[in-house]
């Protein structure tokens, strides 16, 4: 328990933890709101597929020196635009032509970031970098989450109809489709945001673990949005913890904290009943 | 009146329906028949601009049905809906508020009451708190006619709503179309059992990827017309046979 002593004195002392903390808490609340709508329309593909297509649009703002948020939206939503297009103008599934689309963009992304800069920001980029936030990227994360957050509220009746009864939605005349590319607009700037303290490799992660692990304890969908933040904001602080006391990389230990909290709730959550059927 | 006109439909390039044209009457409840694959789906579908349509005009009660859609309940196939979403029968119920309230407005306390009260008109109110997965399917189905009630209709389209469900919930849902009806609403239904045609429905159509014939059940649904629609052993079969010649 020494080592809880030790991050909170650092704490205390550090002011980049504490802006990783305070970044960090941000994605997590995020992208377990986010990922909740993105596992329950069964888009788990689609939100790997945004949060890598955003790539180019990092490389290019890297370049032209202007906010990656608009470099990335740029791009998430072009993503989307074309996996819809293509998907709709031919025999391909959609799981395909978000296969085909995700990894040009990635791929196109690579080069433009070789050509940008060097391999450092690459590493950062891929696997996040939270003990280096800014206090603009802070400003940055704040405003991502207030925009998430007024979405969902603003939103939430239709966030709920189109994910559970498309085909309701549509014969009372609701446009699904601008909902769909809303939420997709709104899960780029989740990854943008995410990319900071996980990187873009392991975003998917975070919106899909933190959800998935709210959906096995609620029937409710306000309790899982809520639910799904909680898991993404402790996974986030203790797998920050964990990052500093054993010089982890911080992705792929907030990554972990998220696993490892799905993992229990699969077995001794009640809808998963996995203990039940065990006995 | 739900009026369809000249509606074409296709799939890739194999026409379902061709150069339909069929009247649905306010105060009716309409049954549309026809073999699998006949676009009995398709066409209600296509009318409720959920398919694109090649052509043709779909009216209710003179308006482009467009431009009517707070008037229009539909209740389609069970199967195509996901339920292990998180949603408590209430709930669902509910969305049927969605329409009318629009934007930006939450369900209230009126809306809520009008949910409660459509949960009891199927004779579901114990199971308002229940996750709608945990439900059989004529509980399930009862729910979705229990928002349409909350819709408030004028024109309700029904997709094959008595497919596996208990006699208990048919009946109850039955009761509510002749409700319906009886209010001068338009109620079309989708069928595809031929056993309670006569019972249920008031007027009929009968499909075969055009009308075969459509009219009032004691004149249409006859040896004839199912025939034509299904196959002459069917037929047979439904109805008194005559002298099999062989």
């Amino acid at each position: 328990m020494t080592t809880v002593t030790t991050f909170i004195s650092a704490l205390g002392k550090y002011d980049f933890l504490q802006s990783a903390l305070l970044t960090a808490i941000m994605v997590g609340l995020m992208s377990g709101i986010i990922g909740s709508f993105i596992i329950l329309r069964g888009m788990s593909l689609m939100g790997d597929a945004i949060s890598h297509a955003v790539l180019p649009g990092v490389a290019i703002a890297y370049m032209l020196g202007i906010n990656i948020l608009i470099g990335a939206s740029v791009f998430g939503i072009l993503a989307a635009l074309l996996i819809g297009f293509v998907a709709a103008h031919s025999k391909i599934k959609t799981d395909t032509s978000i296969g085909v689309v995700f990894s040009a963009f990635y791929a196109l992304g690579f080069i433009l970031i070789s050509m940008a800069e060097s391999a450092t920001n690459l590493h950062h980029i891929l696997f996040g970098n939270i003990l280096a936030v800014s206090d603009q990227d802070i400003l940055t994360t704040a405003i991502v989450l207030a925009i998430v957050i007024i979405f969902v509220v603003a939103f939430y009746k239709e966030l709920l109809i189109t994910s559970f009864d498309e085909t309701f939605a549509r014969t009372y005349g609701l446009n699904v489709q601008l909902i769909h590319y809303a939420l997709m607009l709104v899960l780029t700037l989740v990854t943008v945001s995410a990319l900071q303290t996980v990187g873009i490799i392991l975003v998917v992660a975070m919106l899909i673990t933190p959800a998935a692990t709210a959906f096995l304890w609620t029937d409710h969908l306000g309790k899982m949005l809520v639910l799904a933040a909680t898991v993404g904001v402790l996974a986030s602080i203790v797998g920050l913890y964990l990052s500093y006391t054993f010089n982890w990389a911080s992705g792929p230990a907030i990554v972990i904290v998220a696993a490892a909290m799905f993992l229990l709730s699969f077995i001794v959550s009640p809808k998963q009943a996995f203990l039940r059927f065990r006995r | 009146m739900l009026s369809i006109q000249d509606l074409t439909v296709a799939y890739d390039d194999t026409p379902v329906l061709t150069d339909v044209a069929v009247n649905f009457n306010a105060g009716k409840i309409t049954g549309i028949i026809g073999p699998n694959g006949a676009g009995k789906s398709t066409m209600i579908k296509a009318a409720l601009g959920l398919i694109k349509a090649k052509a043709g005009t779909v009216t209710f009660a003179g308006q482009p049905l467009k431009a009517s859609q707070q008037k229009v309940a539909y209740v389609e196939q069970r199967k195509e809906l996901d339920l292990t979403f998180p949603i408590a029968v209430r709930d669902v119920v509910t969305t049927g508020t969605y329409g009318k309230l629009g934007l930006f407005k939450s369900p209230g306390k009126a809306e809520k009451a009008a949910s409660r009260d459509a949960l009891a008109q199927v004779a579901l109110t114990e199971f308002a708190n229940r996750q709608i997965g945990n439900l059989s399917g004529g509980q399930l189905q009862r729910v979705f006619v229990a928002r349409a009630i909350v819709q408030d209709a004028e024109l309700i389209i029904l997709d094959e709503p008595f497919v596996g469900i208990d006699l208990q919930s048919e009946t109850a849902i039955m009761t509510i179309l002749r409700a319906w009806r009886d209010a001068g609403k338009t109620i079309v239904v989708v069928h595809h059992d031929l056993n309670k045609v006569s019972a249920y429905f008031d007027e009929l159509v009968i499909l075969n990827h055009g009308i075969v014939a459509a009219g009032p059940t004691a004149t249409v649904y006859n040896a004839q017309n199912i025939a034509a629609a299904f196959s002459s052993d069917l037929s047979a079969v439904l109805f008194t046979p005559q002298e099999v010649t062989s």
